[in-house]
């Protein structure tokens, strides 16, 4: 076990070296094209805040279903089947009546494989709806593959605006992930105060412009509507003159005339076309603005709008407009966002808790070594070299995997410092042990690592077990926790087998004939 | 220099009987006490304010946080006495932003003299969740050990072992149930941590004890077991020293936020290194390991 062939001693100077170089590049500046990495900072030490969002896919699922209703009924008159009672039971289930002599093709087409009324996903092995059949009575609501395909439909759309937004308010370096099927966890480095961006977030921007009618028996429908900032009323038709899908650019403006605060947009030319014919057939008319079913204006039509540009009138102040702006560009979310999970760090706690975290690494480092040396004097000296080397490893290779470094992953790096002798404090025990029975230290010392080596893997291999779990399991910073504590394993087990066990061997080889080497 | 033997094995019976007693004073308090579980799993939220003026006490920010109508309210001091951290379980509510109402409302009454250093608030759906993947992962991981083990040793030793385990786990959520200390993801994390550290402890010893029986085959597992921990004695202080002293560091000066994960930590070393001591190895002794058990398996 003492011997190293002159190529191992090359590389495992090579490779301490070049680790201890990336460790070394986050603290000095070099100018490597080569290697150009840092370790990240987590936000429990930078400052900025974390947000889980939840999507909520009911509103959509409701909608799906009432278009399917649509579409089954059509699909059956244009196929002659005679359905009665057709009707969404509990915003779940579609279900209705067949007649006995056409049960069969009526299930043939919602059951076959290439069913257009009811698609079948090779991919999960499933249709998009479940059929039940009671009797006559045709039963039908989403599978679990038929759910998850609205909900990851829905979560790719909300994403996408969720990115826009955030970009839209130019934080630094944003990090916008999926998770799950329905939640969206968005990071924002450097912000201490998420609240604009949390109102930004909770709304889902839908937009449209509708007119107020007096008529209750309009043949779209109407509903009864609150302002947004009082608590009048007004009867507002179903009839969507023009939604936000149309805009293509908001701004907020100081209107001269009046000296108040617009949102002022473009439209698209479909838009433009759509605004124009309504604007002209309405004169007179009031055209609700509303917003998240509520309405922010209902001004006059004074004349018909042809240009495809207008603005919306309301109380805003001029923070309130450029959101407004701010969201109408970015698009309406598919669902509602509900935020499920916030955690904020400022600035100055996270630069607390560097200081404190470095402060009991040094303190932490400096117990130990001192400890090692004062048990093992020369060995003890050995041991906390390669304890340095193994750190100078533990942050080379954070810092090649870019990895994020938390408060409890610093709380892992000391905690390493602490476990990482035991390898060492096994061998050398071991070493004693044999001395009292072998006269020749080099074959004591052999035998001490050899003996020891199953000892030391098991022992490393049940913590590294704790780190993996945690890892798997784990989330936010306590994950920082189980990367830096499963990679200071390796790095120990690097360290101690090959730059410590270098160490002895070049000191025992020479001090041969020294009595009590250790 | 010969060491002398400590006769670990005369208080087997004495420290058995303290352990269970133990065990079952925490399982006594997990069920009828239960846990003091932080926002991470119980759900509402914290705020960790930083007042200027030391004139406002814990009782001033009571009062002012009473008058906001956020239900429940614990006021604590953290750390120094400008440092409190509140907490109360109404969630925030995205839709009225009740973080920016709370600042607007507590500067309006104490003045604008604090800053929110830091702000957590979970969901109930998420707490829940959160505290699932907790339970999912300690049990996890003692599986994992007791697959470990089983592989690398006789049932014997995994049995012996993993009652080591759970001895640890229990008596560490005992002692914070006892005190009332806050349990938060951290606390998941340093249980893991003790699981691991327990281990490793554990295995060494019985490493050696597993040699000892290849060794010599008349010595009786009783004093078999004594033989071994002696041996391994002097490395089993010295890590746990060496463990203990990072620990310690962090306790002291790693700042508040690790204070209740490095105190798990302490307390989890010192039961670890107890229990691979007068947990694991009487349990040898009372399954009568002997030399056949590990040569009948290696014939196996």
């Amino acid at each position: 076990m003492l011997y190293f062939s002159k190529l191992r001693i090359i590389s495992v100077i090579l490779f301490t070296l070049l680790f201890s170089y990336f460790a070394a590049s986050n603290f000095f500046k070099f100018d490597d094209n080569y290697f150009n990495r840092n370790i990240n900072l987590g936000l429990d030490l930078q400052g900025g805040s974390y947000l889980l969002l939840e999507i909520d896919n009911e509103p959509v699922v409701i909608q799906q279903l009432q278009n399917k209703l649509l579409q089954i009924k059509n699909y059956l008159k244009e196929k002659e089947i005679n359905y009665k009672n057709i009707i969404l039971k509990n915003n779940k289930v579609i279900s209705f009546e067949i007649n006995e002599n056409q049960l069969d093709k009526t299930k043939e087409l919602f059951d076959k494989d290439d069913s257009d009324i009811n698609p079948y996903y090779q991919k999960y092995k499933s249709h998009e709806f479940d059929l039940f059949i009671n009797n006559n009575i045709f039963l039908l609501n989403f599978s679990k593959y038929g759910l998850i395909n609205i909900k990851s439909s829905s979560q790719n759309q909300a994403i996408e605006i969720v990115r826009r937004r955030v970009d839209e308010i130019g934080t630094n370096e944003p990090n916008i992930l999926k998770r799950g099927n329905d939640r969206i966890l968005v990071e924002l480095p450097g912000l201490d105060n998420p609240d604009r961006i949390k109102s930004l977030l909770g709304k889902t921007a839908n937009l449209t412009f509708r007119f107020i009618t007096q008529n209750e028996e309009e043949s779209f429908g109407t509903e009864k509507l609150l302002f947004e900032d009082s608590s009048d009323v007004a009867i507002v038709s179903r009839r969507i003159v023009l939604s936000g899908d149309n805009l293509i650019d908001a701004k907020p403006r100081m209107d001269n005339q009046n000296n108040e605060t617009v949102v002022s947009f473009t439209l698209d030319r479909v838009g433009a076309k759509k605004f124009a014919k309504a604007t002209s057939t309405g004169v007179g008319k009031r055209l609700a603005i509303v917003l998240d079913g509520k309405i922010i204006s209902a001004p006059n039509v004074q004349e018909p709008i042809i240009g495809g540009a207008g603005q919306i009138t309301g109380n805003f102040t001029f923070q309130s407009a450029t959101d407004l702006a701010l969201l109408l560009r970015s698009g309406a979310l598919p669902a509602p966002l509900n935020i499920i999970e916030e955690r904020t760090v400022g600035p100055d706690l996270g630069q607390d808790s560097i200081n404190a975290g470095i402060l009991s690494l040094i303190i932490g480092f400096c117990l130990v070594i001192s400890f090692m040396l004062f048990r093992y004097r020369i060995f003890g000296l050995i041991a906390n070299v390669t304890l340095i080397f193994n750190l100078l490893l533990l942050l080379g290779i954070l810092t090649l995997f870019e990895a994020t470094l938390t408060l409890p992953g610093i709380a892992g790096i000391i905690l390493t410092v602490g476990m990482a002798v035991d390898a060492n404090v096994l061998i050398f025990e071991r070493i004693k042990e044999e001395l009292k029975n072998e006269k020749n230290q080099i074959v004591a010392f052999d035998t001490g690592y050899i003996k020891s080596k199953t000892t030391i893997l098991d022992a490393n291999i049940t913590t590294l077990i704790a780190a993996i779990i945690l890892f798997i399991m784990g989330s936010g910073p306590v994950k920082g926790f189980s990367v830096t504590l499963g990679i200071g394993i390796v790095t120990t087990l690097f360290s101690v087998y090959f730059i410590a066990r270098l160490l002895t061997s070049l000191y025992v080889i020479k001090n041969k004939f020294k009595e009590k080497l250790i | 220099m010969e060491k002398k033997i400590i006769p670990f094995n005369n208080l087997y019976k004495i420290f058995n009987l303290t352990s269970s007693i133990l065990i079952l004073i925490s399982i006594l308090l997990l069920f009828f006490k239960g846990l003091n579980y932080g926002v991470d799993f119980k759900g509402g939220t914290l705020i960790e304010i930083r007042t200027s003026n030391n004139s406002i006490s814990i009782s001033d920010l009571r009062k002012s946080f009473n008058k906001m109508n956020l239900g429940d309210i614990s006021v604590k001091e953290f750390g120094t006495k400008n440092d409190f951290i509140v907490k109360f379980e109404k969630k925030i509510n995205d839709k009225e932003n009740t973080i920016e109402n709370i600042r607007k409302n507590l500067s309006s009454l104490i003045g604008n003299t604090f800053e929110f250093r830091r702000v957590e608030s979970v969901g109930p759906k998420v707490s829940s969740e959160l505290l699932m993947s907790g339970i999912i992962a300690i049990a996890l991981s003692l599986c994992a050990m007791l697959i470990y083990i089983w592989i690398r040793f006789e049932w014997q030793f995994s049995l012996g072992a993993i009652i080591a385990l759970f001895h640890d786990v229990v008596l560490t959520l005992g002692f914070f149930s006892l005190f009332g200390f806050e349990i938060n993801l951290s606390i998941v994390a340093a249980v893991l941590t003790i699981v691991g550290y327990s281990m490793n402890d554990t295995v060494v010893i019985f490493d050696r004890v597993r040699e000892n029986l290849k060794k010599y085959s008349d010595i009786k597992i009783f004093d078999l077991t004594n033989i071994s921990i002696n041996e391994t004695l002097s490395r089993t202080i010295i890590t746990s020293i060496t463990t203990l002293l990072a620990l310690l560091s962090i306790y002291f000066f790693g700042g508040e936020i690790l204070k209740g994960f490095s105190f798990a930590m302490i307390l989890g070393v010192i039961f670890g290194t107890y229990s691979s001591i007068y947990i694991a190895n009487p349990i040898l002794v009372f399954l009568r390991v002997s030399q056949r058990t590990i040569i009948k398996e290696e014939i196996k």
